[in-house]
């Protein structure tokens, strides 16, 4: 569905953060994107929904070309991208309800946004989700009252709101605490996959993205130097990826999590938990 | 910053080298020296006698200006209402003016860094430059005395005040806020709407109730050149000499300025 082409990013620096990139992200798969800071990962998916211009290649989503979009279409595509943020990105002096209602603004006119008039089944969507993510009692509170945890959340709901297609993740859980850090991927996979949405989730964590991503794909350099299922993570590819270092306790480690919970328990737990 | 090791190898850590401690010790005695140039040169300008008298002639004027003139103060209360509405009425023609002028001068809202920005960081500094009692004097001319006078020259000054400081604030927001509001495919006035003016509310109510309370202050004395408000009467009385009329004057001014400042610290305190 994502169909990435020889993508390659040069900044006004002189840094070349990606070197020709060709990726393929089918309909309805979580994909992992790992490697060390300032490997591109970041600006990979920020090139897709254009946050940054890139120098050269060509994005498809679905049979729209994104490289080539003027400015109009680019923001009608936008809106089948949600985007899910590392510091959560909430405009934190405005309510839960309104960050979540942002993530409609591509759909509603100017002066309906600014009086905050939206369709009701905008409001009706706003409620639902956020009560399945277990924040429904905290609609009228600020974005800044939350934890960190929670803003997650509410970046998430934020990110379905737009209805997409595809989710672009950059760091979800790099704020996070380990337990939260689990929660909110399993959260993010259990959404994706409820509406088949495919997903590129740049993460810093190799257990995390092992435990929960069908596909890992490893950027160094601005290069691909792997792409693969997660059990064929091992020592070697690490080592590709990351450089020199005793990588047998990493491979495998969140495997003693509380996994197996189903997803009801799983989200009066979260709810309990804040 | 020099290492230096001993005899016995151990480590010496020193600040400066001895060089660098020597110009700096020079450096101060010149500082000093200086100083007691220029005090010997103004000492030589200045008529000491008026100095030491300095004093008595202070007790003098005092002594003719209290007590206060209370009965005056009936006579003020319109003059000080004019006053009142000079600062407030030229402080939203101010931010009428300076908020548009504000995201044009912003690196990160300018529609245009090679025109709009420099034509509206003139416009500020061209506002900032001018004292508004030299705009008042001005547009007393233009306009003839009175309030509209008064209250053009609050609002010209005030503009490059709201407007340096804002411009400042909405440079300061966070970015990956406006980059979130952006990804959800927002327009251009939407992103302005919903990621940048709630990150710059608190800023622009703590400038615009500040400014206000400065001009209040300013108002005062705008009357001196013939912009309307309570110098006017302050000019008069002290033209004539009548001091306990002054006095007054400056009694009822005092007590405005401290409940603008009052009021304008629980506005801020409120939206902060």
């Amino acid at each position: 569905m994502l169909v990435i082409e020889g993508l390659t990013k040069r900044y006004a620096t002189g840094d070349l953060a990606l070197d020709d990139v060709s990726l393929t992200v089918p309909k309805g798969q979580v994909m992992a994107l790992i490697g060390p800071s300032g490997a591109g990962k970041s600006t990979l998916i920020r090139c897709v929904n254009r946050l940054v211009e890139p120098t050269a290649g060509t994005i498809r989503l679905g049979e729209t070309v994104l490289t080539a979009l003027g400015d109009r279409a680019l923001r009608r595509a936008r809106r089948r991208m949600g985007m899910i943020f590392q510091e959560y990105a909430l405009v934190e002096r405005l309510s839960v309800m309104e960050n979540v209602l942002s993530g409609r603004l591509g759909y509603v006119g100017f002066w309906r946004s600014w009086f905050r008039r939206f369709p009701l089944a905008d409001i009706e969507e706003a409620f639902r989700l956020l009560a399945r993510v277990g924040l429904d009692h905290m609609v009228d509170k600020r974005a800044d009252a939350l934890s960190g945890g929670q803003r997650q959340r509410v970046g998430i709901v934020r990110a379905l709101m737009q209805d997409p297609e595809l989710l672009l993740v950059d760091e979800p859980t790099a704020s996070l605490d380990p337990k939260t850090s689990r929660q909110i991927m399993r959260l993010i996979i259990e959404l994706a996959k409820e509406r088949g949405l495919a997903a590129i989730i740049n993460i810093h964590d190799v257990a995390l993205a092992q435990q929960f991503a069908e596909r890992i794909v490893g950027l160094h350099a601005g290069r691909i130097v792997f792409d693969g299922p997660a059990s064929d993570l091992t020592p070697e590819v690490l080592t590709t990826i990351y450089g020199e270092e005793d990588w047998s306790a990493t491979i495998r480690k969140a495997e003693d999590d509380d996994e197996d919970e189903p997803p009801a328990v799983e989200a009066a737990r979260i709810a309990a938990a804040d | 910053m020099p290492v230096i090791a001993n005899g016995d190898g151990a480590k010496v850590w020193m600040r400066r080298t001895t060089a660098a401690d020597l110009t700096a010790w020079f450096g101060w005695l010149a500082g000093v020296a200086l100083t007691v140039l220029c005090f010997q040169f103004i000492s030589d300008q200045t008529i000491w006698a008026f100095v030491w008298d300095a004093p008595r002639q202070a007790a003098d004027l005092l002594d003719r200006a209290f007590p206060p003139r209370w009965s005056y103060a009936n006579q003020l209360w319109r003059a000080m209402w004019d006053t009142i509405n000079i600062a407030t009425l030229g402080t939203v023609l101010a931010i009428a003016i300076g908020v548009p002028v504000a995201f044009l001068a912003a690196h990160n809202t300018t529609p245009s860094v090679v025109l709009a920005r420099p034509v509206a960081l003139f416009i500020i500094v061209a506002s900032r430059s001018v004292n508004s009692l030299i705009w008042a004097l001005i547009l007393v001319i233009i306009f003839g005395p009175g309030m509209l006078a008064g209250i053009l020259a609050i609002g010209l000054r005030s503009i490059g005040f709201i407007g340096k400081l804002l411009y400042e604030a909405i440079e300061e927001i966070d970015a990956s806020q406006v980059e979130a509001v952006t990804a959800t495919g927002a327009g251009r006035a939407q992103v302005l709407a919903w990621g940048i003016v709630p990150q710059v509310m608190p800023a622009f109510a703590g400038i615009s109730v500040f400014r206000w309370d400065i001009n209040i202050r300013e108002a005062t004395v705008l009357g001196l050149v013939g912009a309307g408000g309570i110098g006017m009467q302050l000019q008069a009385s002290i033209n004539t000499l009548a001091w306990p009329q002054v006095t007054m004057i400056l009694i009822l001014i005092l007590g405005t300025v401290i409940v603008s400042e009052w009021l304008s610290a629980r506005v801020r305190h409120a939206i902060i």
